[in-house]
């Protein structure tokens, strides 16, 4: 066990080293002029040289590679180019954010798609089963973006112009100013991005739920009596979860790293947002920052739904 | 998959016999022409690729070329887009162009985005998963570590990030999501190959003295069709998403072409005055995406027997 961990940890740092040597590859490629930009549309070709001098950016690439990777391996991912903030300070300050959508959402997007799961599988081709299916293929054919204008709309505009301003057009309050507050603002980005989710569970679950309930031993608590709703959860349920937990995992992972269009839709200014603004105005170290993050979370999630199999199944550890 | 399902079950066996002595693919056709959901989208599709193919021919019988702006005749007098009218069927956008000729020529571009994307995925992810599978060895393990990288990186903030970099394009669109989407075919490609080297008919060709690219692509490759298939037909509309995503973070086309994602972009600052602007574009995007994973999910059906319910 030990050494599959040793083996997974660091197939992992492999993996994100590869990361950052490709996003800083990328934005090479193209003229930067982030000199330019931050010296000022009059500045005399000296002032912006001099600007690049002080951020490093006239240091030949491989040597602003490796002084970045230094810093990095200190956990030092440098200062955004603009306002001279630690890159790391920008993320705290954003994970909150990202960290409140994507776990209260994924509360949500759990209960939603297991239940439907189950509900479809216990009674397969049944007009529940049909549309419950119809149900979470509409919402998994369905662009996040074009959801998150559809919940303003209805649940924001609409309900708003006819006396019940009940839920916000967004923007985020912190857990400070109160959980009702906190909660209000986040309802409609939660429910958006359970809907969008919820229908990968939901047929997971219902597949992962009919193979279980075909097992010859499912079969035999039946016949020992046992009443269904327990057979159903208690033998079934219980071990088809397997998958959805390794789903869970890489999904809940990809969405730490920021749960972009929908942060954009609802103001939401978390890791995406922040994100999108940083590649907006060229801001290498912050998008790096973000990046190289984001592939963490993926990376971490991974080993821990790996670690999560070979518990479950020694078979794994062998590989 | 449902009702397709329920009536494959209580007519197999009036039809056992005729079944016999049929290919897997004439057998998997036979379940899908029977699917009646599946062949109704598939419809929806044929329609919505001669709405796109024929898209001039909106233009031509409305009178109003798809970046034409009416400023007179398609704006009110405080400049803000006018609704469905006979002049206008679906409105006016915040330019007064006529919103159903951009949706028409809007089909072109998701359309040919999500067919070539799908198609480079396809091709990249099936060569590396093959020769991951069947050559084994270093390449395998090579191919593996790269396939792992791919998988965990961010894939829409780096595609983003590379579109914002090199300029948006169609060209960059269909690249920047071929190279992000390769990845999970060739897992599954890989999954599959591996069982299909041991098998006896590998062995057959080897001693007959084929070399390991026929093995490769001749007798390898048309086992993982199936599957292969199968996941081509849900990534299209995947696809088609993630370049109306881009589009609508202003990472798509340049204006003033028309594509559903940057329409339904250009509509957020209108969704409280104008519904029409939003609600057009969106039920494209929807039908189309729609169509396609139901029709998706009936050729799995079909096609991968294993996954049949």
């Amino acid at each position: 066990m030990v050494r599959f961990l040793i083996r997974r940890t660091a197939l992992g740092v492999l993996v994100l080293w590869l990361i950052t040597l490709s996003v800083f590859a990328l934005f090479f490629v193209a003229p930067n002029n982030v000199g330019r930009t931050l010296a000022g549309r009059q500045a005399s070709p000296e002032t912006i040289a001099l600007v690049e001098h002080r951020l490093g950016l006239d240091q030949p690439l491989w040597k602003q590679y490796l002084h970045f990777l230094g810093h990095a391996l200190r956990g030092d991912l440098g200062y955004d180019y603009y306002h001279q903030v630690p890159v790391i300070r920008i993320i705290g300050q954003a994970l909150p954010i990202t960290l409140s959508l994507a776990l209260g959402a994924a509360v949500l997007w759990l209960a939603l798609g297991v239940f439907n799961g189950v509900v479809s599988a216990v009674r397969p081709g049944s007009a529940a089963d049909r549309g419950l299916t119809v149900f979470a293929l509409f919402f998994y054919s369905m662009p996040s973006f074009l959801l998150g204008l559809l919940l303003l709309y209805f649940l924001y505009f609409r309900l708003t112009l006819s006396g019940h301003s009940w839920f916000p057009a967004g923007g985020y309050q912190p857990l400070s100013a109160g959980i009702g507050v906190w909660a209000q603002h986040l309802v409609l980005p939660w429910i958006a991005l359970a809907l969008l989710l919820a229908a990968t569970y939901t047929r997971l679950t219902r597949g992962s739920m009919l193979d279980v309930l075909g097992e010859d031993y499912v079969r035999t608590a039946r016949s020992k009596g046992i009443a269904e709703r327990r057979v159903i959860v208690r033998h079934g349920l219980r071990s088809a979860l397997t998958p959805v937990v390794t789903q869970f995992g890489i999904d809940l992972g990809q969405l730490i790293g920021g749960v972009v269009v929908i942060e954009t839709v609802f103001s939401l200014p978390g890791l995406g947002k922040s994100a999108i603004d940083a590649i907006n105005q060229q801001d290498l170290p912050v998008i790096i920052g973000i990046v190289l993050f984001a592939s963490a979370a993926v990376v971490v999630a991974n080993i821990l739904v790996d670690i999560g199999y070979a518990l479950l199944d020694p078979r794994v550890r062998l590989h | 998959m449902t009702a397709g399902t329920v009536a494959r079950q209580h007519t197999a066996p009036a039809h056992r016999r005729a079944i016999e002595g049929r290919s897997p693919w004439a057998l998997g056709w036979m379940r899908l022409r029977r699917d009646r959901v599946a062949m109704f989208c598939l419809g929806v599709i044929v329609l919505i690729v001669l709405v796109a193919v024929f898209a001039p021919l909106t233009a031509h019988l409305t009178g109003h070329p798809p970046n034409e702006q009416y400023r007179s005749t398609g704006l009110t007098p405080d400049g803000l887009p006018r609704g469905p009218s006979r002049a206008f069927l679906f409105g006016t956008d915040d330019l007064g162009r006529d919103i159903l000729v951009r949706i028409a020529y809007g089909a072109r571009i998701s359309l040919l985005v999500g067919v070539a994307a799908t198609a480079l995925t396809v091709v990249v992810g099936v060569v590396v998963g093959l020769a991951a599978g069947y050559l084994g060895g270093a390449v395998d393990t090579v191919l593996t570590r790269l396939i792992d990288v791919v998988l965990s990186v961010p894939f829409l903030l780096v595609a983003i990030a590379l579109v914002s970099v090199t300029g948006p394009s169609m060209t960059v669109t269909v690249l920047v999501i071929g190279f992000f989407s390769w990845a999970s075919m060739a897992r599954i490609v890989r999954g599959q190959v591996l069982s299909l080297r041991e098998r006896e008919f590998v062995e057959a060709a080897r001693s007959l003295g084929a070399g390991d690219a026929r093995i490769m692509f001749v007798d390898v490759l048309p086992n993982v069709l199936a599957p292969v298939i199968v996941y081509t037909t849900l990534l299209i509309p995947v696809v088609i998403v993630v370049q109306a995503t881009l589009s609508f973070l202003g990472l798509g086309l340049a204006p003033p072409t028309a594509d559903w994602g940057g329409m339904l972009s250009e509509s957020q600052a209108y969704y409280t005055t104008a519904w029409w602007f939003i609600v057009f574009p969106g039920a494209a995007l929807l039908v189309t995406t729609l169509a396609f994973n139901l029709f998706g999910d009936g050729v799995r059906d079909a096609f991968d027997p294993r996954r049949d319910r």
